[in-house]
């Protein structure tokens, strides 16, 4: 199984890797798209699939690490995407941490009604002061430039370049996150999530464990965030409004929930999905929420779970899911 | 701040917590009874409200349009828990969130394509146009006045509902243990498209009569889901009571924070939530086990 899995990844990362080459311009800036939100989708992984936390906040990160951006960008001249980069994951994971204070306390549906109550907070915030210019919200006139004591490395305003760029830290962010899983922290979070009491009188300070979780998955919600404001120029409130943490706990359940590939994957599919949808309608989130209730009742285990029901009858074999 | 203005914004926050009221006791009635944290209750209060204004623009009376209102979300609410809420009873809560937050695109989308995006006022009936006055350049509309009675009374029908009536003691039982009410006989998959059509009404209904005082928008169940939510949280989920008395705290801190604090008005409610989280995290009236 995990020669075939190894196989389908290399796969797919040298596809992504040559695309570049084969894609038009507007494809190349798509599929980078694709892959920030697999960053994003890959960072909510940590907390739903991992820690059994279902947060219907993420997305506050994600625009806390895209306004960090658009704040710190000079108006008359380019941003460091050094400087900026680690801020804003700094910033999203400060605010990660001081909401998981509050949050990580309560359970189940409280955790969910609570994470989006904040998340709000956090929207209201952006919307309604002058502190990131309201409802207009903020654009850049310039692309951060990456230089390192003059020289530049590659260059972000270049659509190609910013690919690469993007596809190097997805990759990062997807070794990071196995890496994190394989340690005893990783370990001990999924022992959370199958059996919070089990891990308590073991002796896990289970709160200091989802604290980190979720600490964690906000900064990387934040470089997502980040990375987005990068490629489009532009910041505004409805990066952290609830429909975007609606959509990203979508792209979980479409690639199937606790998998980092079914994360990649389910990002994928959204797009896939939406951008089908809109060419068709202009009232495409009808046939998105009514594709959602579909797959919720008929498809509980996301895509993943065709694949393998798929495989099962061609070549037979134990489920792998 | 006189006595005078003080009075107002106190019946302001008091009408405006009834009103959450409403929608806040049908979202934990449904969860609290069939476990099932539904997002598209806010939908509910939209689809109200547009109803109160295409129905009383049809028949130029709000009270028959609320009237017929009431039976269509009946329906309504009838239809969704045996076409989709019913298949949710053994599912998670992501699951759960995610097909309800399906449901909000739709109706969303459903009341773009029908009523469109635009803005819409709907007249205070002729009777309760009038206002009483306090002082020489102050008074009080008729019609909030009035809002207040109606949830007010309303809050005391579903107590006795709930507590003294047969149809409350299954609810209850059904509470407990679904397992064992259907196995001493009672029907409690009819319980549960009861209790589902209680909470869709209820949330209708507040749109209903919240109508002529908010005018109809889009976007506005969204924003009153989420207000819901914390009252729930504060309240205690499953608890009537918490949620009664979580309605007025968040209805009067909204209010005067309006008031008092209008450039942090936003935050407000968060904030009071952050702090009963730190204090309480099962919420104020939530019993024990």
């Amino acid at each position: 199984m995990l020669n075939r899995k190894l196989i389908a990844v290399g796969a797919t990362l040298m596809l992504l890797a040559l695309f570049p080459l084969a894609g038009s311009g507007f494809y190349i800036e798509l599929v980078a798209k694709v892959m920030i939100l697999a960053i994003f989708a890959l960072s909510l992984d940590l907390l739903v699939g991992y820690t059994g936390l279902v947060s219907f906040g993420h997305a506050a990160y994600y625009g806390i690490g895209a306004y960090t951006l658009g704040l710190m960008a000079p108006k008359y001249e380019a941003a460091n995407f050094w400087l900026t980069l680690p801020a804003a994951m700094l910033a999203a994971g400060i605010a990660a941490f001081a909401v998981g204070v509050f949050v990580v306390r309560v359970k189940g549906v409280y955790f969910i009604m609570v994470t989006l109550a904040f998340a709000q907070m956090f929207y209201f915030l952006f919307h309604d002061t002058k502190f990131g210019r309201g409802s207009d919200g903020i654009s850049m006139n310039f692309k951060p430039i990456a230089s390192i004591g003059g020289f530049t490395p590659f260059d972000l305003s270049n659509a190609t370049h910013m690919y690469y760029c993007v596809l190097v830290l997805l990759v990062a962010v997807f070794l990071f996150l196995s890496m994190v899983l394989r340690s005893p922290f990783g370990r001990a979070l999924q022992g959370i999530r199958s059996n919070e009491h089990r891990m308590r009188s073991l002796g896990f300070p289970i709160y200091r464990y989802k604290l980190a979780s979720f600490t964690l998955a906000g900064a990387l919600a934040g470089l997502a965030g980040y990375l987005s404001a990068l490629q489009f120029g532009f910041v505004n409130p409805e990066l952290l409004s609830w429909h975007q943490s609606g959509n990203v706990l979508l792209m979980l359940i479409l690639g199937g929930v606790g998998s980092l590939y079914g994360a990649v994957v389910g990002a994928f599919a959204f797009v896939a999905l939406t951008e089908i949808f809109q060419a068709l309608t202009r009232h495409w989130q009808l046939l998105l929420g009514g594709a959602i209730i579909l797959l919720v009742i008929f498809l509980p285990g996301g895509l993943a779970s065709v694949a393998n029901r798929f495989r099962r009858t061609l070549i037979g074999g134990a489920d792998d899911a | 701040m006189d006595i005078y203005s003080f009075l107002i914004q106190l019946l302001n926050g008091v009408q405006y917590g009834l009103l959450l009221f409403l929608v806040a006791s049908g979202l934990t009635l449904i969860f609290g009874i069939m476990g099932i944290i539904n997002l598209a209750h806010g939908s509910f209060y939209m689809v109200g409200a547009y109803m109160a204004f295409t129905l009383s623009s049809l028949t130029g009376n709000l009270f028959v349009a609320i009237v017929v209102g009431v039976v269509l979300s009946v329906l309504l609410g009838i239809v969704l828990e045996w076409a989709l809420i019913s298949h949710l009873y053994k599912r998670d809560h992501l699951e759960q969130v995610l097909l309800t937050y399906g449901l909000i695109l739709v109706f969303e989308e459903l009341r773009s394509l029908i009523v469109g995006n635009d803005v819409h006022g709907v007249a205070v009936p002729a009777i309760l146009g009038g206002s009483i006055p306090l002082t020489a350049t102050l008074s009080y509309p008729v019609y909030r006045l009035f809002m207040s009675a109606v949830c007010l009374a309303l809050a005391g029908l579903l107590y006795l509902l709930i507590h003294r009536t047969r149809v409350g003691m299954m609810i209850r039982a059904g509470a407990s243990n679904r397992e064992m009410v259907s196995a001493l006989g009672l029907n409690i998959t009819l319980v549960y498209r009861l209790v589902f059509a209680l909470g869709v009404a209820l949330a209708a209904f507040a749109g209903m009569i919240a109508a002529p005082v908010s005018s109809v928008y889009p976007g506005m169940g969204t924003q009153v889901l989420i207000i819901c939510f914390v009252v729930v949280v504060i309240g205690g989920i499953g608890s009537i009571w918490g949620a009664l008395f979580a309605s007025l705290l968040i209805g009067l801190a909204d209010t005067f924070g309006k008031v008092l604090v209008p450039e942090a008005a936003g935050v407000t409610v968060y904030l009071l939530m952050a702090a009963i989280l730190l204090w309480r995290p099962e919420g104020l009236f939530r019993r024990a086990g």
